[in-house]
């Protein structure tokens, strides 16, 4: 949370990008956009931009790290350091650290591991440009690209943001709510089952406003997840055009 | 430890059946200590213990140069060590994740709580004092991210802030900085369909989610849900409830002197 902002956020009802409190940015996904990865996903949300990449299953580095019943989930979320107004460092920090940490956990509860013992999924998340919420849309981005790999998994993980502005309760924060707001609230929900796999806060909130704000959250679940099976459908209608290779 | 693991399907079961393996009910924590003015050179300290887990807490001061988007506010950083004396897996070398994280959401909430006045902090013209709390995992059962926490705020409670005159930092004369407010951490975990207040490290790693809640009182001021389970909605809501009817009795080992 930053310093109280001179300028208010909402104007006239109006978000400072237009938005209302209950709508999301214009989201696009594509999938299958890399050659070598086993899936991927270039999704934009709002002026954020992210490619995600899953390599695997694949054999396990270092090998002490092999689980012999189910394989192990490893995510890696960055920032690129010309992703944000100042330059950034290039590598994994505090931050990234612990994003990587929740991230892998939300898809380690859908991932069916157990069908690839002794192997690695590896999921990368690379934001490329960054305007608020990266964590949730690289989240949305890579159960994309799981998908894509061919990943068995339970469920699509959907990610979406809601916060507090201006004292109202609003959905999906961009940068300058996220910067000047008085709450920020990254959730991933199972689409099938409503359950949180993902779950961060900090700011201020009451009671009330955070039953809201979990309530608009789930409001917006269909939304997303309609646009990530739209993005499979539309690759698999590609592939399937495709000639097959030895034709 | 091997045991713990051998353990494992024991302590499950237990939980299943509505019991716990020290015998307390699945909201009550462990006996709580806290000790504050720990470390006497430190400007502020604590040394708590929940159950048998125990992290001390020191808060040192330097003069520091603002943030250049904070000019007139002072600096605070939050750093955790879980020392390999603490537990058999905790390895010397890089930080864990696990420690980043534990800094990382004490941090947030004594931040988003706007627990200290960094306003007040600032001495003159690019000078400001900078605030470190270095969180120290000396003795780990589990659940040390509540234990960091109090160990944490209790050190910032009992925070003595020194003079600085003619350029200098004259340590011996402390002015006490109370907090504006004190934050309440309540950690749970997630064993099959029971919620588990205060874990210990047989429920941790038997545990398919954990989350933590931090609150004032009227406010929460961050959550973070861990591990590869899930929440329903209703389960998020009512250890959010919980853990505003348990501030009270954490409160009240933070806020106490020590005598």
């Amino acid at each position: 949370m930053g310093t109280p902002s001179d300028q208010p956020l909402i104007v006239g009802g109006k978000r400072l990008d237009g938005r209302a409190m209950d709508e999301l940015r214009p989201i696009t996904i594509e999938a299958g956009v890399l050659n070598r990865a086993n899936g991927s996903a270039y999704l934009t949300w709002g002026r954020n931009k992210v490619m995600a990449a899953v390599y695997g299953p694949k054999e396990v580095f270092p090998k002490h790290e092999t689980d012999p019943y189910k394989a192990v989930v490893r995510c890696r979320y960055l920032m690129a350091p010309f992703s944000t107004d100042d330059h950034g460092r290039s590598g994994p920090n505090r931050r990234s650290r612990e994003i990587s940490m929740v991230i892998k956990e939300a898809f380690a509860n859908v991932v069916v591991a157990e069908v690839y013992p002794k192997t690695a999924i590896e999921i990368y998340i690379e934001i490329l440009e960054s305007h608020g919420s990266t964590r949730v849309a690289g989240l949305t981005a890579a159960a994309v690209a799981l998908a894509n790999a061919g990943i068995p998994m339970r469920d699509i993980l959907i990610g979406v943001s809601i916060g507090k502005i201006d004292g109202q309760v609003a959905v999906d924060m961009q940068k300058e709510e996220d910067n000047f707001g008085q709450a920020d609230m990254p959730i991933a929900i199972k689409p099938t089952t409503g359950e949180i796999v993902l779950l961060q806060m900090d700011g201020k909130m009451s009671r009330a406003e955070f039953e809201q704000a979990l309530d608009m959250a789930y409001a917006k679940v269909d939304e997303i997840h309609e646009l990530q099976v739209a993005a499979l459908k539309e690759y698999f209608d590609r592939a399937a055009a495709m000639p097959q290779d030895g034709e | 430890m091997a045991i713990d693991e051998l353990k494992k399907a024991t302590i499950r079961d237990f939980i299943k059946s509505g019991k716990r393996i020290d015998g307390r009910n699945f909201d009550e924590y462990r006996q709580i200590t806290v000790k504050k003015g720990a470390i006497g050179v430190a400007e502020g300290s604590a040394d708590v213990t929940i159950g048998k887990s125990r992290v001390i807490a020191g808060v040192k001061t330097e003069v520091v140069t603002p943030f250049s988007d904070r000019p007139n506010e002072g600096t605070l950083t939050f750093g955790a060590d879980f020392l390999p004396m603490a537990h058999e897996t905790f390895e010397p070398g890089p930080p864990r994740v696990e420690s980043i994280e534990l800094a990382r959401v004490v941090d947030r909430g004594i931040r988003a709580a706007e627990a200290i006045d960094l306003k007040s902090m600032f001495i003159e013209e690019g000078k400001v004092w900078g605030v470190y709390v270095d969180i120290y995992v000396i003795d780990h059962d589990g659940n040390l991210l509540d234990t960091a926490a109090m160990a944490a705020t209790a050190a910032l409670q009992s925070l003595e802030l020194p003079e600085y005159r003619d350029g200098k930092i004259i340590r011996e004369e402390r002015t006490p900085k109370k907090l504006l407010d004190v934050p309440t951490y309540c950690t749970f975990v997630k064993i099959g369909d029971k919620l588990v207040l205060d874990p210990l490290y047989s429920e941790e790693i038997v545990a398919d989610a954990r989350i933590t809640f931090c609150v004032g009182d009227d406010n929460m001021y961050a959550i973070q849900k861990a591990g590869s389970g899930a929440f329903t909605k209703e389960e998020v809501l009512s250890m959010l409830d919980k853990s505003f009817v348990l501030r009270k009795e954490l409160l009240s080992f933070i806020t106490a002197e020590t005598p």
